[in-house]
């Protein structure tokens, strides 16, 4: 399975949660399958979508899934010391790691190589780290919603893309109706 | 009062509850003061672009949020402060400590610091400089006016700022 078709199975348990997904393909197929006010589309700064779910998470009571990619869990890899100290209950980093980097032509990343990201979660201090297969993926998520612990999720899919559209919704657009349903959710 | 008291005064006075930092030795008082505070939630950050990220999440979450970093991270910082914080229209106050001014004892400093304005100027964010005491008597109205343009605002507080406390 690649992507976009793990993407796919988790659909029906992700679809009324507040999500915040990866720059590029990610946000791309998210939007795709299944736009949603209850989704935060980051359109450029890669790395921070695990940064951004953690401090949306802190600072609200809903739950949060932020779905990260392996690539950009390495170029921000200070991320996961902080998310391991400042733990939020309702925060679910699925990271999908297919050992590319996968928006600029599928180059290998460390992750797919000697670099296991969920044991440096762990070393890190994160204490609920789970490593899936992509079949396994929307069992592992619905296991996190349905607990009350910080969980980080390292799904193991393969590398390969779908062609999609570009979101040419406009930023402040995305935000906006995003946080009228952010704040609905905690009135 | 002290003046990281009164600087933390003014952050709580503009309802900002969530800070992220990343040290500076001028900075050392004030980060004390915003992780002794019962009304902030204090959340150190690795690097600054990271910091912005939480900054921006918990913005959305419904919280007031700034980060005080030393104005190296400016470099840092550029695609952060351009494709997420200034593209999605988020207001962003940043206390910055202005290494490398008059009293500067580290060279390596001045480098960043000839850098500093000019960036900032590039990149439209509205600058305030700090240099004496009573400069901070504009923090309130400066922190006022990021929350209501929805921008991020820099705040450069220098040797002689921080000497004076």
């Amino acid at each position: 399975m690649i992507r976009s078709e793990v993407l796919k199975t988790l659909i029906p348990m992700i679809s009324d949660q507040l999500v915040v997904s990866n720059i590029g393909l990610p946000s791309q197929e998210l939007h795709l399958l299944d736009d949603q006010p209850t989704n935060f589309y980051m359109l450029g700064t890669m790395g921070l979508a695990s940064s951004i779910g953690l401090g949306l998470a802190l600072a609200q009571k809903a739950k949060v899934i932020a779905i990260d990619g392996d690539g950009s869990v390495l170029t921000n890899f200070g991320t996961l010391p902080t998310i391991a100290n400042n733990p939020a209950d309702n925060f679910i980093l699925l990271i999908i790691d297919n050992g590319s980097y996968g928006s600029t032509g599928d180059q290998p990343t460390y992750a797919g190589m000697k670099t296991s990201l969920a044991k440096v979660a762990e070393a890190c201090g994160c204490d609920n780290v789970v490593e899936c297969s992509a079949e396994d993926t929307a069992a592992a998520v619905q296991a996190a919603l349905d607990g009350d612990k910080m969980t980080i999720i390292v799904s193991k899919c393969e590398s390969g893309n779908i062609k999609v559209p570009v979101i040419d919704m406009d930023a402040p657009v995305i935000r906006h109706r995003f946080m009228a349903e952010v704040s609905r959710r905690n009135a | 009062m002290s003046i990281n008291q009164k600087i933390v005064n003014d952050f709580i006075k503009n309802k900002i509850e969530f800070v992220t930092t990343v040290p500076c030795k001028q900075l050392a008082g004030v980060i004390d003061e915003i992780e002794t505070s019962k009304d902030i939630y204090h959340i150190p950050s690795n690097k600054e672009d990271e910091g912005m990220g939480l900054c921006a999440g918990a913005y959305m979450g419904g919280k007031r949020s700034a980060i005080i970093m030393q104005n190296t991270a400016i470099g840092v910082t550029i695609n952060t402060l351009v494709t997420l914080i200034q593209y999605y229209n988020i207001p962003l106050p940043m206390l910055i400590s202005y290494r490398g001014e008059i009293g500067e004892p580290v060279a390596c400093q001045v480098e960043m610091a000839v850098h500093t304005k000019a960036l900032l100027n590039q990149l439209n964010i509205p600058t305030y400089h700090f240099h004496t005491q009573s400069d901070a008597d504009e923090l309130d109205g400066i922190l006022n006016h990021s929350f209501m343009a929805k921008k991020p605002v820099a705040i450069l507080t220098d040797a002689s700022f921080w000497q004076g406390a």
